[in-house]
């Protein structure tokens, strides 16, 4: 195990920034903390690397506590989200410094630094300062700053954020690459759930100080601990709907939810990929019309609004939409293949339930 | 709309000769600014201090030697050096350390402290003399103690000192503030995780950063410091020989009619403006052009 966190609580002031937090990161690990701004993300990084003391709680860097440790001693890699360049330094001398603090040898210092500039693609740059590189650039010069006396734990503060997003698709790939290649423990804060899912092998996902869970991208996406995490991750349909004779109902929207109260609320979750979509008005249970389309790139967004005036997201390929004939105000029958009882009085979710044979046949006449 | 086409385009074309913006003056507006201004630097600042000159060498270079090498002139010269020795040094010291905490901590009272920065700017140099004599002159609230104790302050070269620390003590400070607060803590967040001590920080990474806003604060803290009068006439007692600085010095040999010598000496100090001015240029120059070069090289 590289880094534990036990039970670390953060107060600044009168607000918890970070509340009863424990997880794990193991060694040779990409991990990403995922969460919304505000969420405590970033406070937990810099309490890894010794920039804040935890208010209580335990800190373990390959299995030393590290609490009383000064962030000199804990032999961390700390990326700043602006980078934190040295500006009046080239970038040699920026990679160079933390060696020369440590003593080394001027030709060790020499082999290490050139070595660097090899392996991050910034050889002849070595003379220039920081104001005179790229973006990218500037956080490779970073990154490789960091790694220079061969930490034991590198940490990125949002590594992307502060370039544009073309450079960030591919200072993404990047990272994976070079984590590979040095399979040094890393761990990343970002508030993007993309950028998380695609670069890290887990995910911590923060929200007000809370950890909500801990989990492989797969993980997250698939089996949200909590409604909060079903929401954050991807983009989810949520609705409230109430129970009746076993059923959800929503305007005219009914899921199954055997075991429930009469009466009792509940909410309703799906991915938009849930939602079927058929021209021919008889296939499907429910008639919508599709208010808009929005392109992203190969994958659309509909926006479509039941009878009853819900509004449902679904999502589907350019070639899909064309093969469909579908086009805007055009009239649809749908589904719901499947989908989520987010209830709000326990956090835990209920397991994914298939729909499609379950509903109810007596469908046709609500509508 | 009712307006023949005709007339729109000639309008355009005549915009188009004049190629003037909308919020720029009429070319008479800026050319009377223009003059204004250089004949009021001309006949104020260009004048007079040519005329130092002039009056200085009225009667020739072996007056001008001789004046400036009079014992009690070159006495003035040696404790206006000193007096800057000392007092520049200590508000070095003090500016750097009052930058830091206003630019990098936010502590109860921080509005106050600023404030307090700018009050020898506002105290007229007289007062802050007077300040110091009520403290430590012998009807003072010091005085018993520090005579009992043979310590002279007032009437002596310390309190010289003290009053020209007082006066100059914004300059430092003043300039590192605005350079500090725009470089921020991360920098030096970034030398301790890379394992530097916050010595080895404040020496390789603050220091450096803030380099050209210290120097500058540094020669216009000197200038100032050379030059004080007021506050220093106030302290020293006028001592010839002793507690006369160069501007003491200038006004006595004034008061005895000596104007040949007053301007000899008064040359002297008129030189160190010019070299500070230069200086400052130069310093703004070469920061334009390690700039210019960045940008290039960036290309």
């Amino acid at each position: 195990m590289s880094i534990e966190l036990r039970n670390v609580t953060k107060q600044f002031g009168q607000v918890a920034a970070v509340s009863n937090v424990s997880f794990s990161v193991n060694e040779g690990e990409l991990m990403a903390l995922l969460g919304p701004s505000g969420g405590g993300k970033t406070t937990v990084l810099r309490m890894i690397a010794g920039l804040e003391v935890p208010t209580t709680g335990d800190i373990f860097i390959r299995g030393q506590r590290v609490n009383d440790l000064s962030v000199q001693e804990r032999n961390i890699g700390f990326v700043f989200q602006n980078y934190a360049l040295f500006k009046n330094m080239t970038v040699f001398k920026n990679i160079a410094f933390g060696l020369k603090i440590k003593k080394w040898k001027r030709a060790d210092i020499k082999d290490r630094v050139h070595e660097l500039l090899q392996l991050f693609g910034l050889e002849g740059l070595e003379k220039r300062y920081p104001h005179q590189l790229s973006g990218g650039q500037r956080q490779r010069v970073a990154i490789a700053r960091a790694l220079a006396s061969k930490p034991s734990v590198l940490l990125l503060d949002e590594p992307f954020g502060a370039v544009d997003a073309k450079i960030r698709q591919e200072l993404r790939e990047w990272l994976v690459t070079l984590h590979h290649d040095l399979n040094v423990t890393t761990i990343f804060v970002t508030h993007d759930q993309e950028e998380a899912l695609e670069v890290s092998n887990r995910i911590v996902i923060f929200s007000r100080g809370h950890l909500e869970q801990v989990g492989t991208p797969r993980e997250v996406y698939e089996t949200p601990a909590n409604e909060f995490v079903a929401r954050f991750i991807g983009v989810m349909n949520v609705l409230d709907a109430e129970v009746k004779g076993g059923v959800a109902r929503v305007g005219e929207l009914q899921f199954p939810a055997p075991g429930r109260r009469d009466g009792s609320k509940v909410r309703i979750g799906f991915r938009p990929y849930a939602v079927q979509i058929s021209t021919d008005l008889t296939l499907y249970p429910y008639r919508a019309v599709l208010r808009h389309t929005f392109f992203l790139g190969i994958m659309l967004r509909l926006e479509l609004e039941l009878a009853s005036g819900l509004i449902l997201r679904s999502r589907m390929t350019k070639e899909e939409y064309a093969q469909l004939g579908l086009e805007d105000d055009r009239e649809v029958s749908l589904q719901i293949r499947n989908f989520r009882i987010l209830s709000s009085d326990t956090s835990a979710l209920s397991p994914e339930q298939e729909v499609q044979h379950l509903m109810p046949p007596t469908i046709g006449e609500h509508i | 709309m009712s307006a023949p086409p005709s007339t729109t385009r000639r309008n355009q074309s005549q915009t188009h000769r004049q190629s003037r913006r909308g919020t720029e003056e009429s070319p008479l507006v800026k050319w009377l600014l223009i003059t204004v201004a250089l004949s009021f630097c001309t006949v104020f600042l260009l004048l007079p201090l040519a005329n130092v000159f002039v009056q200085a060498l009225a009667k020739g270079w072996s007056f001008y030697v001789q004046s400036l090498t009079h014992p009690d002139s070159w006495a003035a010269i040696r404790l206006t050096l000193l007096v800057a020795a000392i007092s520049v040094p200590i508000n070095v010291v003090f500016g750097i350390a009052a930058a830091w905490c206003i630019a990098k901590f936010n502590f109860r009272g921080k509005s106050l402290l600023v404030t307090l920065i700018d009050l020898p700017f506002s105290v007229s140099p007289v007062v802050a003399g007077l300040m110091f004599v009520v403290l430590f002159g012998a009807q003072g609230f010091f005085g018993p103690w520090l005579e009992a104790h043979n310590i002279k302050i007032i009437f002596a070269v310390p309190g010289i000192v003290l009053a020209t620390v007082f006066v100059t003590f914004p300059f430092v400070a003043r300039e590192l503030i605005p350079v500090m607060q725009a470089t921020g803590t991360e920098q030096e967040q970034a030398a301790l995780t890379l394992g530097a001590s916050g010595w080895q920080t404040f020496w390789r990474v603050t220091l450096p950063s803030v380099k050209w806003g210290l120097i500058y604060g540094i020669i216009l803290c000197n200038a100032r410091a050379m030059g004080e009068f007021g506050a220093v006439s106030v302290v020293s007692g006028h001592i010839t020989g002793l507690t006369d600085t160069m501007p003491l010095r200038v006004e006595k040999l004034y008061q005895e009619y000596n104007a040949p010598a007053a301007f000899a000496v008064a040359s002297l100090l008129a030189v160190l403006a010019l070299v500070t001015l230069g200086l400052k240029t130069l310093l703004e120059w070469k920061q334009a052009r390690a700039y210019e070069r960045a940008l290039r090289d960036s290309r």
